[in-house]
């Protein structure tokens, strides 16, 4: 190597190319027809964001109020005294063996999370078209952080569940390694169904006012305040095409002891991801016209 | 190395117009109507709708800007420039070409996007930080000087729901302030707060686009804030690129005197289903149809109308804008007794006087829209005709009045002892 080409490769060393050329992030814009795919590099990155949207969602959520967190644990309390008193006592309604105001609060704790992540979510994009309309960001994490913010709610009525079986002495199992898993499906649930009617409502303000009759017929067809054996058996598999259906079944055996029912989590288990996959394709597909309808 | 940091090729975005033309004749084709809304809202709503109007908010727009450029969008309102910065903010998709951006990206279209009234100072600067794209630890490295730059320290711990509006915006102008990205995309959010904060911003957006790696689009109709800030300049008009030019040059043609081809007449066609239209509409001055008055001229708008079915009363409508959008005089003969025609006629003239409008120097346009007694917007012009104000020393002392207001106005000043 002769003196000029040290001296050219010493020039090309004094002035690099900076590092960050390397990866200077290119963004390309234009139209994207038909499905699109969910970046979840995008996603990781801002994860930040979905953990302020959460701790906005559960810092706001009972300020300004008298009994705050309170109201966490009365709304179960209060439907749990209802359900006891009209389906417990006066329709006997049957449940497997365990006290009726345990059973229905069991019932409760998952459908309770799930209604109020489906009714926050499906309403999130609407009551912030801020979000929609004068900024970018991964819009996935709206609606999925009321999902998230429910999670708080159910810790908290989770509480007043663990004083009811000290006070039933019911013995806790292994079983009950198994609890965080299944909320985890019913907020991928939540998120699935969440998502999907976030989506819709932005479009079609209908559903503002059809989301809540929906809501409390969906509870009407999960089993919260009847047992899954009051099915005749084969027809099992139809309820549980609800996730709601299998999973509140499978919280009891999980903190109650009762028996586990494979069939009916297996089959909701299959719909809760089937919801979710689709909640998510659905959103992507429909988020690009979202800033022109708002 | 490449130094293009935004490039823009043939950007088109198209909206859907609705149109109003239904008109019921009998009760039974209001109720059919009233029937069918569900469908028809259905396939309006759906984009299914084939009977809508395209309007193509943006048309074949292409540019390119170089790292480190300061570049100025300009234009009248309803040329584009909102549309084009939500599409280059990835906020809505284009309907065609494309749009490359090297670098990280933030676009501030609005301050305090994602605020939440209940939590406190501290809480929305967090919030609105990530909202902006910002990491926690950034938001942690910057949070004093943020606080310091808003002048809300003592209040950190309020819920911003208590702040003044002062404050709230200072607060949000702040957060939005002490972003670091490479690709900077602003929307006239200068044109907040009070006038002395309002220079602080300017200062520090200054402060922003001089970093020299920086690349920074900036939509504004505050044309001393383009001069001062941009380097370069692109002029909108009707969603195209009409010029692209260093910034004083752009803002030169923006401003200069309007020429509707060789007359002031601006010549109108039907729109589709209206059934009553202008066909042509004009400013007339003290010595007729014109672009430019002086001050204290008196001022006519006239319109040339045609319609289906004779009509006693049409009724003219008019919006006065100054060049930077302020709404200054809205008038209809809807809202005030009018004469009309003593027989219908199926075509004819409306002008409308307004006397001595004590408008000071500037541009000013004129939006118009005309119907009949019912609601239906038959024929809207937005921003129909342009016209100056040209200065004219009125009371001859030698002196203008400080141009502080859109207006100056004829006062009589009266004086008694006590």
């Amino acid at each position: 190597m002769n003196m000029a080409e040290k001296a050219v490769k010493g020039t090309a060393f004094v002035h690099p190319i900076p590092a960050s050329e390397e990866s200077v992030p290119e963004i390309v814009i234009r139209p994207r027809p038909g499905w699109i795919a969910i970046n979840w590099q995008e996603l990781w990155e801002a994860r930040e964001l979905l953990y302020f949207l959460v701790l906005r969602d559960v810092a706001v959520r009972y300020k300004q109020t008298v009994l705050g967190v309170g109201w966490a644990v009365l709304q179960p309390i209060f439907s749990m005294l209802v359900f006891t008193a009209i389906f417990g006592n006066f329709a006997k309604m049957p449940s497997d063996g365990i006290p009726y105001p345990l059973f229905v609060y069991a019932g409760l704790l998952p459908w309770m999370f799930f209604s109020n992540a489906v009714s926050g979510a499906s309403q999130s994009l609407v009551n912030q078209q801020a979000l929609l309309t004068k900024i970018y960001l991964p819009r996935l994490f709206v609606p999925a952080a009321s999902v998230g913010s429910g999670i708080v709610d159910l810790a908290v009525s989770f509480v007043v569940f663990a004083l009811m079986m000290v006070f039933y002495r019911v013995p806790v199992g292994w079983n009950v390694l198994l609890f965080p898993l299944l909320v985890l499906m019913v907020a991928l649930a939540a998120i699935g169904v969440g998502l999907t009617l976030a989506a819709v409502t932005v479009t079609y303000r209908d559903f503002r006012y059809v989301i809540p009759f929906m809501i409390q017929a969906w509870m009407y067809l999960s089993p919260v305040i009847y047992p899954v054996s009051l099915v005749p058996q084969k027809w099992q598999w139809l309820l549980a095409l609800n996730p709601l259906a299998g999973l509140i079944d499978a919280f009891r055996s999980s903190l109650l002891g009762k028996p586990w029912n494979m069939q009916t989590l297996c089959i909701s288990t299959v719909s809760a991801i089937v919801l979710l996959i689709y909640g998510l394709f659905y959103f992507r597909k429909t988020e690009r016209r979202f800033a022109d309808v708002a | 190395m490449n130094s293009t940091a935004i490039s823009v090729e043939n950007l088109s975005k198209v909206y859907q117009l609705a149109h109003l033309s239904r008109r019921h004749q009998t009760f039974r084709e209001a109720l059919t109507d009233m029937a069918l809304a569900p469908i028809r809202r259905f396939r309006q709503l759906s984009g299914t709708d084939d009977s809508l109007e395209d309007f193509w908010a943006l048309k074949d727009v292409s540019f390119s800007v170089q790292r480190g450029e300061v570049v100025g969008i300009v234009g009248r309102n309803g040329a584009g420039k909102s549309t084009l910065l939500k599409v280059l903010s990835r906020i809505v998709e284009p309907t065609e070409g494309q749009a490359i951006l090297r670098g990280r990206v933030a676009s501030l279209l609005e301050v305090g996007t994602g605020f939440h009234p209940e939590l406190s100072g501290r809480e929305n600067i967090y919030l609105n930080g990530s909202i902006l794209g910002m990491r926690k630890r950034e938001v942690d490295a910057k949070f004093d000087q943020i606080a310091a730059f808003a002048e809300i320290e003592k209040f950190l711990d309020t819920p911003v729901k208590r702040y003044s509006s002062g404050m709230y915006v200072r607060l949000a102008f702040s957060v939005a302030a002490h972003l670091d990205p490479e690709i900077l995309i602003v929307d006239e959010v200068l044109a907040v707060g009070d006038a002395e904060f309002q220079a602080r911003c300017l200062g520090k957006m200054k402060e922003l686009s001089t970093g020299g790696d920086r690349t920074v689009l900036f939509v504004s109709h505050n044309m001393a804030a383009v001069r001062t800030l941009c380097t370069r300049g692109i002029l909108l008009s009707k969603g195209r690129v009409s010029m692209v030019d260093t910034a004083d040059a752009i803002v030169d043609a923006y401003m200069a005197p309007v020429s509707h081809g060789s007359s002031a007449t601006l010549e109108l066609t039907r729109p589709k289903g209206a059934r009553i239209w202008m066909t042509q509409a004009v400013i007339v001055g003290d010595v007729g149809p014109t672009t430019s008055v002086a001050m204290g001229s008196k001022l006519k708008i006239k319109v040339k109308f045609e319609t289906d079915d004779p009509i006693l009363v049409p009724r003219l409508g008019y919006v006065v804008q100054t060049a930077v959008g302020e709404c200054i005089i809205n008038s209809n003969n809807r809202y005030q007794p009018s004469a009309g025609f003593s027989s219908p006629v199926s075509s004819g003239y409306v002008e409308a006087d307004l006397g001595t409008v004590p408008l000071m120097p500037g541009r000013y346009t004129v939006s118009l829209w005309l119907g009949d007694n019912g609601m239906i917007d038959h024929h809207v012009v937005p921003e129909a005709l342009i016209f100056d104000v040209i200065e004219r020393d009125l009371w001859g002392l030698g002196q203008l009045p400080p141009r502080a207001s859109a207006m100056w106005w004829p006062t009589e000043f009266r004086f008694s002892s006590g």
